[in-house]
């Protein structure tokens, strides 16, 4: 049950409802800009993308979210059992290193492998000597450049996002409902389909919808690889025919998709509660694998760190190095760092705290609070560069009028003080990756019962206390992974940064744009592997942090239980 | 607490973001351009070097018109550039350049390079040519043969709805008509080995790879591959392939071209035209050539040996704005016929 405010509090409006509501309009400011611009397109353009472009768009669209969605539930639940459940050699370095994908922008990975299983790159080129052929006209390997290798490098590089989520669970809640299953005598082979499997549900469902978000919005990879998603229709129908009403089209129907999508993961969890009652979480206790099975599971746990990580990883450093000797270092790099630091730094605070005031509103008064949340993560659903471009003319109207009043009171004329800071970048971002940190949250505030907030209310604890005091200490791991992914992701956003930077100012993703747009990706290794660099860092701090409520006492009545 | 907190922040955001702009206060001009930095940077220092002007670029991927015009009569932008004509024209069809007279540009670009009000000018020309395998009996081309059957699952190209594609497909459709050019896109598309993906060079490099025989791309990259400044990898591919200069039936090799013109609202308007005058001097049109591997526009440069050898360039005659009007036609073309699927 949620707890009444007190009837005073009632007759005024809450801060929250206020600052949720702000938030959410915030939010959709973009997308009804968009839908002007939707609205300003031509009879003509509307139909010839119905008939020519949007069936092939939308099919290999679906296709794409189906299988890679599969593929990263596949493989991020079936690593966060092993690691929770098991042990064998090596788990615990896998534990963390099944993270590292996360830091491999989708666009850096399907140039890495293109040029690593290319004809003429070192795969092709041993695999030939090895069977004794001469030249790629001889033997060749099936071009990664399809359908089915797009699923795969996207699978493999965003799995972490299922894996992350399933391995909090498993780790902390499952434990007393596995052991009961097994004292009524399940297997430990079924235990995991028949009961760690249906409790992570809502866990992998977050995991799974984040992933599936993020590939709708890839456009390096999928444009690269040559599949035509909805998302690179966008682009190139916004790019060569400089329309953006007919680009606006689609990406209010890329929306429609996605709502629907949210929608149906709304009803997927809707049917059990998953507040894990229990007084006594701890974590699971793990079996010891020997022999072949143990050795299935460490290279089944291995292989999606090499595949996701470890291959292009190894690309960039080669890549690198050789720039670096051939063509040096450029001056820039040093700024460029500076700059996307500060960018994503500043971004991340302003979203987490935007995110916290969506989860706590849709906390307290679920179910009409329910609509505010799902408009706050819209952001996520569209596409980088269509969002800019809703961002542009609020932005530059904002501009307009901060500088008339400027001018009216001051005489002194702003300028473009929004655009020429770079805050309309950080709108982007905040907007953009809302829906990364109020996911996580949402997660975080759906393992702590309402039974919480309840005692702490009758103890005497004012809303604002039961807040401070309650949520936010056991809310600490959902926040922090929240702020890192939002992190990860503003250091690897590229489409919206180009397009709302302000002059002169370069960032990472920008400077490896710049240079990749010449169709050398290698020169650009340099700046990809420090992306990849700087999107380790909070991997490697979320990682330390998880291990975290492990080690203090939470729900527990009874002393804290210090693990391993 | 909060909102002190985050006022804070923005403050801060402000500062750091404000304080390099506010710096720079001298002679500068900015120019907006979705020319490759890398590409330009050799330019604009030896116009900073002679003119002592600063030149602060951004390079904007897509949606070049789509910025300045969103920032309207604050935009700082002095001169924009681009490196495909449609580009440029769309530009001076939404009224966002504004005519400039010079005699220095007149003399030294063709009139049929320059807008005749002077609204857009060409600074360097690039050809679309045919990357062949090296062994292949083949030295002359013309583009409507990528349809023959005879070069079924051999040929690469990049994405249809590139804007250097368009710009061949569009003169395609002024040479023979829609029909014939929807015809002979299928035809293409029947005769492709592999997506039509990626960049021009990676044609050369799947070539070199097996996965076609020949393929279509711009001249400029030969010279980066072959020079050996994209590294030993490029090296390898340029010198793996053969490069021919196709024509039309009836006509020349199709060029596209990449030129500037100065913004509506520039705020260094004699600045701009002062940066337009220099890259059409003798000096930086040899560095078009050299640097860049592009044909000068400015008749009788000189034109870097590796570009040269590839043959004469004969330029087809269509007007550049005939082939910029059928760029939405083509662009359609290529949706309707799949061509990117």
């Amino acid at each position: 049950m949620s707890t009444t405010a007190p009837a005073s509090a009632r007759r005024r409006v809450p801060l929250r409802w206020v600052g949720a509501g702000a938030i959410a309009l915030l939010v959709v400011a973009p997308v009804l800009a968009l839908a002007f611009a939707a609205a300003g397109g031509s009879e003509g353009l509307w139909s010839h993308l119905m008939q020519h472009v949007l069936p092939v768009a939308v099919r290999d669209t679906l296709i794409l979210l189906l299988g890679v969605g599969l593929l990263s539930t596949a493989i991020g639940t079936g690593a966060a059992w092993l690691v929770a459940a098991y042990d064998f050699p090596a788990r615990r370095i896998f534990d963390w290193a099944l993270l590292l994908p996360l830091a491999v922008p989708t666009y850096i990975i399907a140039y890495a492998y293109l040029d690593v299983l290319h004809p003429v790159g070192p795969v092709q080129s041993a695999l030939r000597a090895l069977l004794g052929y001469e030249s790629p006209r001889d033997f060749r390997l099936p071009d990664v450049r399809s359908m089915l290798g797009c699923i795969v490098l996207l699978g493999f590089v965003l799995y972490p996002y299922v894996y992350l989520a399933a391995r909090a669970l498993f780790r902390m809640q499952a434990a007393n409902f596995i052991e009961a299953a097994r004292t009524l005598g399940v297997t430990r082979g079924q235990v995991f389909f028949r009961v760690a499997l249906p409790l992570a549900r809502p866990a992998v469902a977050m995991g799974a919808s984040l992933v599936l978000l993020e590939t709708l919005n890839d456009i390096g990879a999928s444009e690269f690889l040559g599949v035509r998603t909805l998302t690179v229709s966008v682009y190139t129908t916004w790019v060569t025919r400089s329309d953006l009403a007919g680009a606006a089209q689609i990406a209010l129907a890329m929306l429609a998709i996605v709502v629907a999508l949210l929608l149906l993961e709304r009803w997927a969890r809707r049917q059990r509660r998953y507040a894990n009652e229990s007084r006594h979480l701890r974590p699971l206790a793990q079996y010891r694998l020997r022999g072949l099975k143990a050795a299935v599971a460490s290279i089944a746990c291995g292989i999606p760190v090499f595949v996701g990580f470890a291959v292009p990883a190894s690309y960039l450093i080669v890549e690198a190095i050789e720039r670096a000797q051939f063509a040096g270092i450029s001056q820039q790099l040093i700024s460029e760092v500076f700059n996307t630091v500060t960018l994503s730094a500043i971004a991340t605070v302003l979203t987490v705290l935007c995110a916290l005031m969506v989860a706590y509103a849709a906390r307290i008064a679920r179910r009409r609070m329910d609509a505010l949340t799902r408009v706050a993560s819209l952001g996520y659903a569209i596409p980088g560069a269509v969002l800019a471009t809703g961002i542009l003319p609020i932005v530059t109207g904002l501009d307009a009028a901060i500088d008339s009043t400027a001018q009216h009171l001051f005489s002194k004329s702003t300028g473009l003080l929004l655009l020429g800071t770079g805050a309309a970048v950080v709108y982007a971002y905040v907007v953009r990756f809302l829906a990364v940190s109020a996911g996580s949250l949402e997660a975080g505030y759906a393992r702590i019962s309402q039974s919480l907030d309840g005692a702490a209310r009758t103890l005497g604890a004012t809303p604002t206390a039961v807040f401070w005091r309650v949520h936010l200490p056991l809310l600490r791991p959902a926040l922090i992974a929240g702020a890192l992914l939002v992190f990860v992701d503003c250091v690897k956003e590229l489409p919206a940064t180009l397009l709302l930077r302000p002059l002169g100012f370069e960032t990472l993703s920008t400077h490896l744009y710049g240079e990749a747009a010449r169709g050398t990706y290698e020169d650009a290794s340099i700046a990809a592997l420090l992306i990849v660099a700087v999107g380790l860092i909070p991997v490697m701090i979320l990682l330390r942090l998880s291990d975290g409520p492990q080690r203090t006492a939470t729900f527990s009545a009874t002393p804290a239980e210090s693990t391993r | 607490m909060k909102a002190r907190f985050l006022s804070a922040l923005l403050t801060a955001a402000v500062i750091v973001s404000g304080v390099p702009s506010a710096l720079a206060a001298e002679q500068t001009i900015s120019l907006y351009t979705t020319r490759e930095p890398g590409l330009i940077e050799p330019l604009l220092t030896a116009f900073t070097k002679e003119t002592g002007i600063a030149v602060k670029t951004m390079f904007v991927k897509d949606g070049l018109a789509e910025r300045v015009a969103a920032e309207g009569e604050r935009s700082p932008a002095d001169v924009l550039m681009t490196v495909d004509f449609g580009n440029l024209i769309d530009l001076v069809e939404k009224g966002l350049t504004q005519p400039v007279k010079s005699s220095v540009l007149e003399s030294a670009i063709p009139a049929n390079l320059r807008d005749p009000n002077g609204h857009w000018y060409t600074l360097s020309m690039r050809a679309r040519v045919l990357y062949a395998e090296k062994n292949l009996d083949l030295d002359k081309f013309q583009y409507e043969q990528l349809a023959d059957p005879r070069w079924k699952g051999k040929v690469c190209i990049r994405s249809g709805q590139h804007p250097y594609n368009t710009a061949l497909i569009g003169a395609y459709i002024v040479h023979h008509g829609e029909a014939a050019t929807e015809k002979w896109l299928r035809g293409v598309k029947a005769n492709l080995g592999r997506k039509a993906t990626g960049g021009d060079r990676d044609v050369a490099r799947d070539i070199m790879g097996g996965i076609c025989d020949i393929g279509i791309g711009n001249s400029y990259y030969v010279g980066l591959m072959r020079s050996g400044k994209g590294g030993a990898e490029q090296k390898k591919w340029g010198e793996a392939i053969k490069v021919i200069l196709p024509t039309f039936e009836g006509g020349g090799t199709q060029v596209n071209v990449s030129g500037a013109a100065v913004a509506r609202h520039a705020p260094n308007k004699e600045g701009a035209v002062k940066l337009l005058e220099f890259l059409v001097s003798d000096a930086a049109q040899k560095l078009y050539a050299e640097a860049n591997f592009e044909y000068p526009v400015k008749p009788g440069a000189p034109i870097h040996p590796l570009i040269a050898e590839l043959g004469t360039l004969k330029v087809d005659s269509i007007p550049l704005t005939d082939i910029a009007r059928a760029r939405k036609t083509a662009s359609q073309l290529v949706d309707k016929t799949g061509f990117d699927q």
